[in-house]
């Protein structure tokens, strides 16, 4: 979440004082994102010194303090709305790894792993679900983000489901020959490479 | 007050090399007022626990006892005025008569059940109304869309004094809102002191439940445990 471009949307509405800021961006997301107000000033700071907003220099620093987005902010503002995150590069997915493994261990049931997760992913969606219920359909900002965290947990159960039934085909068939394994190694390089590419 | 119990219900089709034993001991118990999902893969003996439970069909060995009343103790006709009575189901394709409108589709099972017209009309504008869905009830299938429709079903599974409610995945063909009005119907009607059992393979319909049970190889595998909608709203460690 690039709260960055969230306070400039905001102040591409008008001026705004800090303490407004915030409560506006957690009013818009839901409040499915608290912000401290330390944030909201920090990044209200790097975004004066960049020369994407500019604020009323004559009051001291506080929540009564002005801001106003400026024209280079507005340009930033409408690039990044158009700016594809990344979702190119597949995360390095703890999960996957966990099933994986879990299904090459001796003595580890495979599909008692992917319950235990299975299971804590739905009652995770319970509680989004409840949340969502709870407002009654009336606030549409925390619709959309809880409806969001629910398309990806149930992204992660379809897999889950998925690997749950091609991992007991795969045993009714019978062990594969050993060429037919899925070599681990390349795995660990991908993730390796990824690592070093972050930090690097 | 348990609405529904299963007690190690077992449910065998055919014999010999071609036994398959859908059912292999559940046991269920849903309060009346709560709603409980039932996931699990396809084969895994969801939608037999369903029918079991609404009594379309008798399980091998095992007790079911809907309102405290056991099952197998019944006559054929008690089974019936039971089903007529007590229990609604729900299906993914709605079921409704084309030529009658949706008060006329949710009065009729009362009307079934030997219900006077008016009498029966009247209880199914109380539900109509009751469930919001009150501004459609002139209004015949074709004229409503398919969340409407389905939500039409629910009212019609639930009118009169109907206590258990049974779906078989009530939102799998709707998309992600129409879903959502769905549940949020089965809630109304559960808020009204019924008890719902909605079986599906969907996670995200599953989790408008109080309790999700999964099952497989026809056992109860897992449940969850009860939610906690405050845990999100703070932020983590």
């Amino acid at each position: 979440m690039s709260v960055r471009h969230a306070l400039l949307a905001l102040l591409s509405e008008g001026p705004k004082y800090g303490l407004q800021l915030r409560e506006e961006f957690e009013a818009r997301t839901g409040e499915v994102w608290p912000l401290n107000v330390g944030q909201v000033y920090t990044t209200l700071q790097r975004l004066e010194r960049d020369g994407l907003v500019e604020s009323d220099g004559s009051a001291d620093e506080g929540p009564q303090k002005g801001f106003r987005i400026t024209a280079a902010g507005e340009e930033e503002l409408a690039g990044w709305l158009r700016t594809p995150p990344d979702l190119s590069s597949p995360p390095r997915d703890e999960l996957v790894i966990k099933v994986l493994v879990a299904a090459r261990l001796p003595g580890v049931d495979v599909h008692e792993v992917i319950q235990t997760h299975r299971r804590y992913l739905v009652q995770l969606m319970q509680q989004w679900t409840r949340i969502k219920e709870e407002d009654d359909g009336h606030d549409v900002a925390l619709g959309l983000a809880v409806d969001a965290e629910l398309f990806r947990l149930d992204s992660v159960t379809r897999w889950l489901d998925a690997a749950d039934g091609r991992l007991l085909r795969a045993a009714a068939e019978g062990p594969p020959p050993p060429a037919a394994t899925p070599p681990l190694p390349p795995l660990r390089r991908r993730t390796g490479m990824r690592h070093s590419a972050r930090h690097g | 007050m348990s609405m529904l119990q299963l007690h190690d219900v077992v449910k065998v089709y055919g014999e010999g090399p071609t036994e398959v034993r859908a059912l292999r001991g559940v046991n269920l118990s849903v309060d009346a007022g709560a709603m409980v999902a039932v996931m699990g893969p396809s084969g895994s003996g969801k939608s037999t626990l369903l029918t079991i439970a609404g009594s379309l069909e008798e399980p091998t060995s095992g007790e079911v006892l809907i309102d405290g009343a056991p099952l197998r103790q019944m006559s054929r006709s008690e089974k019936s005025r039971l089903r007529r009575r007590t229990v609604g189901y729900v299906f993914q394709d709605f079921n409704l008569l084309a030529g009658l409108t949706a008060a006329e589709n949710v009065a009729l099972p009362l009307e079934l059940d030997g219900v006077a017209a008016r009498k029966a009309r009247a209880a199914g504008m109380r539900v109509l109304k009751d469930l919001g869905l009150g501004d459609r009830a002139s209004r015949f299938p074709d004229q409503l869309s398919g969340g409407e429709r389905q939500r039409v079903a629910i009212a019609r599974a639930v009118v009169g004094d109907r206590r258990l409610l049974l779906a078989d995945e009530p939102s799998g063909a709707l998309d992600s809102a129409n879903g959502d009005a769905v549940m949020r119907m089965v809630h109304a009607a559960c808020a009204r002191g019924v008890a719902a059992v909605v079986v599906t393979h969907d996670a995200q319909l599953a989790s408008w439940a109080d309790r999700v049970v999964f099952l497989r190889d026809g056992r109860v595998s897992d449940q969850t445990a009860p939610a906690d909608p405050e845990s999100l709203l703070t932020p983590g460690p």
